[in-house]
């Protein structure tokens, strides 16, 4: 019994930056993926939606280097890769904004965007370790900017943010590296609706500056709203993945509950 | 592409909106926050116009008197430098008390025994006293440096509170030291040219240790503010499952800190033996009550990730200027702990306020 992602493999062309084959997973006893199958395009928002349990976090974190698959394999750009943890993930270009965002919210957003990479001022400054503060914060104005991302200052502490502010703080510290995929854990799950509706116009704007975005999502509305394609997991198996003009909410709600059978 | 379009038009109302809480927030902030930095000065100069005017004349308030308040300030100043990185990773020290004590005792022992033979000493004659000092010196900065490397080992290595490692440091240090010095004091002051040259020594008006906490206090400030050392210091203590994340070694910046608080304790202690000429455990019983209080009077947030360099010196100024109020008042100074202890209660108790209406 094999399900069998529906969608025009590349009858647009594109060869997938990201695919994962058949990828399997237990814990324990558990099975938490079957059979995982999931590609990326490179200018595409890819929505991974499903049921509590359909085992889209799983897919998620092995893709990201949290967890290690016991079968299957993943690929970057046709190669298989082996990612044994997050900093391999981010080595190879594959950054993840987790629902918790990871900033510093006493520090500002120009330190945020830079923690763990300053720019120091020339040596011999450099050696007792002196911030390029001037530098770093013109970086940062120019990256909030690219983005299209509005807060008042760089040096506001984080934790004076919105939450959608501080999601966008996070996410243009997911791209700011070069990476070239963003993968977004449930990214407007504490938000308002304006500020959802922000964070989603960041997205199409990551997006546009040639980033592949994978969204973890319960929100249905704001997936057809957002994403290019959804796939589409239940009980640990991936049973379609469609365009997003194709379908409608109702055929996704289809799938999730197994009102709607595998596309076989 | 007209979602586009619609969705971007949409997008800069929410930001508009959005600015306006924004700048609201932080306008309340900014109020809050300057009503909380001048705290500190008020009960300062609240403190001062007290004792001034409960004092005879010419007593508390002359220019000799605040020179000896500064002196005995330098120590705390010290101490709540340390403190200060400490706090800020969100842990806490209360071991630099004993740690001062262990690295004075064994410095000044080294140093008494470098001097000259035994008898020669006991004369008041200390022939080797230059290389004795030196050698002294260096004793009490390895050992304070130790001890915090020490702290910071326990605390990464075996994952323990920073409280219950620190306050076990604090048992270990306080019962070596008197087993090391057997409880008493030495039998000789330290070299008479230490106490002239530092001690009592001054510069330009000031006494040495007031110059040397000066300098500490400089160089602290700009390593918290503009060495990524102080960042990082920042970063642990605000989120340390995010620092690590973005790959900053997070164990290793929490050893390096307890061992900077350790290094400042072990100069602290030079600083005692300078111009105590001895060292005794009663006159450190309350080091750590006093530092921690400057530490957090003067607006560090003991939550972790911020701090100021500068408000915890001023915040040393309290115990000092307490203790030194309440001997020309001729009340026991046993109330300077008292008074102390109050006032840390009250300061975390504002910066817990100030944090809930922060986060709202």
């Amino acid at each position: 019994m094999t399900a069998l992602s529906v969608t025009t493999p590349n009858s647009s062309g594109v060869e997938p930056i990201l695919e994962a084959r058949n990828i399997q997973k237990h814990f324990g006893h558990v099975v938490a993926l079957r059979e995982g199958n999931f590609q990326l395009r490179p200018d595409e928002i890819h929505a991974i939606v499903g049921d509590n349990g359909a085992g889209k976090s799983t897919l998620i974190k092995i893709i990201s280097g949290v967890f290690h698959a016991d079968g299957g394999e993943v690929l970057l750009d046709g190669r298989p890769v082996s990612i044994t943890n997050p900093r391999e993930a981010r080595v190879l270009g594959i950054e993840t904004v987790y629902q918790d965002l990871a900033l510093a919210e006493h520090l500002d957003a120009a330190a945020n965007l830079f923690l763990g990479r300053e720019m120091l001022l020339p040596p011999p400054l450099s050696w007792f370790g002196f911030l390029d503060k001037k530098s770093m914060k013109q970086r940062a104005e120019g990256e909030m900017q690219r983005l299209k991302i509005g807060i008042q200052s760089v040096e506001q502490p984080v934790q004076s943010l919105s939450g959608g502010q501080r999601q966008a703080v996070a996410v243009a510290r997911a791209i700011a590296w070069g990476n070239r995929i963003v993968i977004m854990d449930e990214p407007t799950a504490a938000l308002g609706v304006r500020e959802s509706a922000m964070v989603l116009e960041l997205m199409r704007e990551v997006k546009n500056h040639g980033i592949a975005v994978i969204m973890i999502s319960h929100n249905l509305p704001e997936v057809f709203a957002v994403a290019d394609r959804i796939t589409v997991l239940r009980l640990g198996r991936t049973i379609a993945t469609i365009d997003t003009s194709d379908t409608s909410l109702e055929a996704v709600v289809g799938f999730m509950t197994g009102a709607l059978d595998a596309l076989v | 592409m007209a979602k586009g379009k619609m969705g971007s038009s949409v997008k800069h109302d929410v930001i508009a909106a959005e600015d306006v809480i924004t700048s609201e927030l932080t306008r309340g902030e900014r109020a809050l926050d300057l009503v909380w930095r001048s705290w500190l000065f008020i009960f300062l100069l609240g403190l001062i116009v007290f004792f001034w005017s409960q004092t005879p004349a010419n007593s508390f308030l002359t220019g000799s008197n605040f020179k000896l308040i500064a002196l005995n300030t330098s120590e705390v100043i010290l101490l709540a430098i340390g403190e200060t990185f400490v706090i800020v990773t969100a842990g806490i020290d209360l071991s630099i008390g004993g740690i001062l004590l262990i690295a004075g005792t064994c410095g000044g022992k080294v140093m008494l025994a470098l001097s000259g033979t035994h008898a020669q000493v006991q004369m008041g004659l200390y022939p080797h006293a230059t290389t004795a000092i030196c050698v002294g010196i260096a004793v009490c900065i390895v050992m304070g440096t130790a001890w915090g490397l020490v702290n910071g080992l326990l605390i990464t290595l075996l994952k323990l509170p920073p409280f219950i490692v620190t306050l076990g440091t604090l048992g270990i240090t306080f019962g070596l030291s008197d087993l090391i010095s057997g409880g008493t004091n030495f039998f000789a002051p330290v070299p008479p040219s230490f106490t002239d040259k530092i001690g009592n020594g001054t510069f330009l008006g000031l006494y040495v240790p007031i110059w040397i906490a000066i300098f500490f206090l400089i160089v602290a400030h700009i390593v918290y503010h503009h060495l990524r050392f102080g960042r990082y210091t920042a970063a642990v203590g605000s989120n340390e499952e995010g620092a690590r994340r973005t790959g900053i070694a997070v164990n290793r910046q929490i050893v390096k800190v307890y061992a900077l608080a350790g290094f400042l304790a072990g100069s602290a202690a030079v600083l005692d033996l300078a111009i105590f000429t001895n060292i005794s455990r009663a006159s450190h019983s309350s080091d750590n009550l006093n530092a921690i209080g400057a530490v957090v009077i003067g607006g560090t947030s003991l939550f972790g990730g911020v701090g100021t360099i500068i408000g915890s010196a001023i915040g040393a100024f309290i115990p000092t200027i307490a203790q030194n109020g309440l001997v020309i008042m001729n009340v026991p100074s046993f109330w300077q702990e008292v008074l102390v202890g109050v006032t840390i209660i009250f300061a975390v108790y504002l910066d817990q306020v100030r944090r809930r209406r922060s986060s709202k």
